[in-house]
């Protein structure tokens, strides 16, 4: 193009004009989605990716000198004294038990999740709104709330608890509250929704004449699960179990109420690097490793997925 | 053809489908039907939508429970059996083939259930992949077929587990017409060579005439008639079977004798000659409907010889003939059919006179 336009050829010269007409109609089209991307998505990441690589400031905030601290510090300890750096699994539990709870959240939103969907998907179709209405209603009011109104029900003298004392089933209160349970529970209920979302698209769109075929072809009503229903519901459930499993990862409301801050999870630790322990960088440091761990498993999900010959969404 | 001594392989004893809560509230889809269809039978129920053909499909599958009155599967009681436990399979108008699994995998799928050792699972996939002649395409995903392979497929799927009775929900409504004649000649061929009962509904008249040993002729949860198609076509007890079923022209006459099967009609256009009839009507003296094909008339030269007369209205062309709509001094029109290779050809057009004589033994007097 360029060598067309250093000539003297009007015509040349005019498409050059229309080209770039089209490419800013283009560029002004794209703006939008382009736009939002930058300033929603690439900067507040290098922001925080820029920040782990940095000391942090006295009071809070970062000082801009380069320095790799915050992530040594993830692994490493270091001595007061000596300055010597040992290995330190402090982090890395505190890594694992989010994991494990995260996991422990997925298995049990799936669980109830799963059959909820089922039914609100097999009801007459007037019907099914108003049944995702209802899973959709807890969403109108703040998660504290709600956790409040959990931390409510599941402590000593909360119903559970009062209730079963009432009825003689129990002498004493069972110790629910600040347990991996209570925050496990907590999880489950904050992001159910996200659960029976998901799955519910992926059942509504499955032919129910197909689970008719497989019983005529022998198959009793577990094995039609199994080998019909499941399988053409895995987008749903897949994707339902990704945007329960990322949100509890990192969440940290639930922990720290219902946790009662005995359970350290990843989201805490996040929240007390930039509140308590004014340490930015290595709130960044975390939050980032968090990132990149959750993308690999997804990576690895996706690829494993695609082999195994999962029909992709739409 | 109908071995009644025999066990069949499908009896139907007196069976109703409500859906509701009562016969008067609720929809009557299926009304007291009984039926026994013969082992190694191709039986057709033939009707218009709505007529109860594919609920009585159902039943037999055990997607629907009856309302009253049993079914039994070679002598055996169908009640309360879950579909999954009844030795019948089904081919179902839209295929319903698994779309995540491959077309061999669909058709194992039925013999994985039954817990059939995978060296047989494979033999049998093999045998019924050539029966339809599919075998070069068994890794293929279903999404990947034709209509008309899905169809095979669809076939291999229900026939893999050896069923004792094949039902077939109008499975070649979905295909375009040559498609649908191919497969016509296929299902015969499969049912012979498999001696497997086939059950097949459609609203086809045509494609129930060309495949079945016997038909039966439904409407609004009834039996209207069940025969070979030669019965059904020659036949027809009742005025709907005889409208449903190819061109027809239904005159009106009078009942002059009967005797058994046998009576004389006198037509109100004026001829007087044998007809059938049907057990129901008893209507002597009376004003009965009196059937006759259009391939039955034909014309002749000379007032004499006609059996009937009147003026040629109007004429079409449908490639193998043509159909001249003839109208009779009563008042009545009739509709005479000459294949173009037929005897008595002549050059007719619109306003002349014809002479018509119509065929032997070719009249049917027809209950309401």
């Amino acid at each position: 193009m360029s060598d067309l336009s250093t000539s003297n050829n009007q015509l040349s010269a005019s498409v050059v004009a229309e080209e770039k007409r089209l490419l800013n109609t283009r560029l002004g089209l794209l703006a939008p989605g382009i736009l939002t991307i930058f300033f929603v998505g690439i900067m507040p990441l290098s922001v925080v990716l820029i920040y782990s690589f940095l000391e942090p400031g006295d009071f809070g905030g970062v000082s801009w000198v380069v320095s790799f601290d915050a992530y040594v510090q993830l692994l490493f300890e270091e001595d007061i004294f000596d300055e010597t750096l040992s290995f330190t699994t402090d982090y890395l539990e505190i890594f694992f038990r989010s994991v494990s709870l995260g996991l422990f959240t997925t298995i049990a939103c799936l669980l109830v999740g799963f059959p909820t969907a089922y039914f609100i998907a097999t009801q007459p179709p007037a019907r099914r709104n108003a049944w995702l209405f209802l899973i959709t209603i807890p969403f109108w009011t703040n998660l504290l709330i709600r956790t409040y109104a959990m931390l409510l029900i599941l402590r000593d003298q909360g119903i559970i608890n009062l209730g079963l004392i009432e009825i003689g089933l129990i002498d004493r209160p069972i110790p629910m509250l600040y347990t991996d349970f209570a925050v496990c529970l907590g999880l489950v209920y904050a992001y159910l929704p996200f659960m029976v979302l998901p799955i519910f698209a992926s059942l509504e769109k499955l032919d129910f004449r197909l689970v008719e075929a497989s019983y005529d072809l022998y198959a009793t009503r577990f094995k039609v699960l199994k080998r019909i229903i499941v399988p053409l519901a895995k987008p749903g459930i897949a994707a339902g179990c990704i945007l329960v499993m990322i949100p509890s990862l990192g969440a940290f409301i639930t922990p720290a109420l219902l946790g009662g801050g005995k359970s350290l999870m990843i989201g805490n630790l996040i929240e007390l690097q930039f509140g308590q322990a004014r340490n930015w960088p290595f709130g960044s440091a975390i939050a980032l490793v968090l990132m990149v761990l959750v993308m690999l498993s997804l990576m690895a999900y996706l690829r494993y997925g695609q082999k195994k010959g999962v029909p992709g969404h739409g | 053809m109908s071995d009644q001594t025999a066990t069949a392989a499908i009896d139907i004893r007196k069976t109703s489908k409500i859906y509701g809560r009562d016969r008067d509230t609720g929809v009557v889809a299926l009304d007291q039907v009984s039926l026994a269809i013969a082992d190694n039978e191709f039986f057709t129920l033939l009707g218009p939508s709505g007529c109860g053909k594919t609920t009585l499909l159902r039943l037999i599958a055990g997607f629907e429970q009856p309302t009253e009155g049993e079914i039994l599967l070679f002598g055996e009681h169908l009640e309360g059996l879950p579909p999954y436990k009844r030795p019948v399979n089904t081919v179902f108008q839209h295929y319903a083939l698994f779309p995540h699994m491959t077309v061999a995998e669909n058709i194992s799928f039925g013999l994985e259930m039954l817990n059939t050792p995978a060296s047989e699972i494979a033999d049998t996939v093999k045998e019924v992949l050539g029966l339809v002649q599919m075998e070069t395409l068994a890794d293929r995903k279903t999404d990947q077929l034709s209509g008309g392979q899905q169809q095979r497929v669809a076939l291999a799927r229900a026939l893999a587990p050896k069923p004792k009775v094949l039902l077939l929900d109008e499975p070649l409504s979905a295909l375009d017409f040559k498609l649908r004649k191919e497969m016509q000649v296929e299902l015969k061929r499969l049912q012979n060579e498999t001696g497997i009962t086939f059950i097949f509904v459609t609203h086809d008249q045509e494609e129930a005439l060309a495949m079945s040993d016997r038909v039966a002729v439904m409407r609004d949860g009834l039996i209207l008639q069940v025969g070979n198609p030669n019965e059904i076509y020659d036949r027809p007890a009742k005025r709907f079977v005889a409208d449903f079923i190819g061109d027809i022209n239904i005159l009106k006459g009078k009942l002059l004798s009967q005797d058994g099967a046998q009576a004389t009609v006198k037509l109100e256009a004026g001829y007087e000659g044998n007809a059938g009839l049907p057990m129901d009507v008893t209507n002597l003296g009376g004003e009965v409907s009196i059937a006759i094909r259009p391939e039955q008339l034909s014309f002749v030269a000379e007032a004499g010889a006609a059996d009937l007369s009147g003026s040629i209205q109007h004429i079409s062309y449908f490639g193998s003939g043509f159909d001249y709509e003839i109208m009779l001094p009563g008042g009545e029109t009739i509709m005479l059919q000459l294949q173009n290779r037929g005897a008595g050809k002549r050059a007719y057009s619109v306003g002349d006179q014809a002479h018509i004589a119509i065929s032997e033994n070719s009249l049917q007097i027809l209950a309401d």
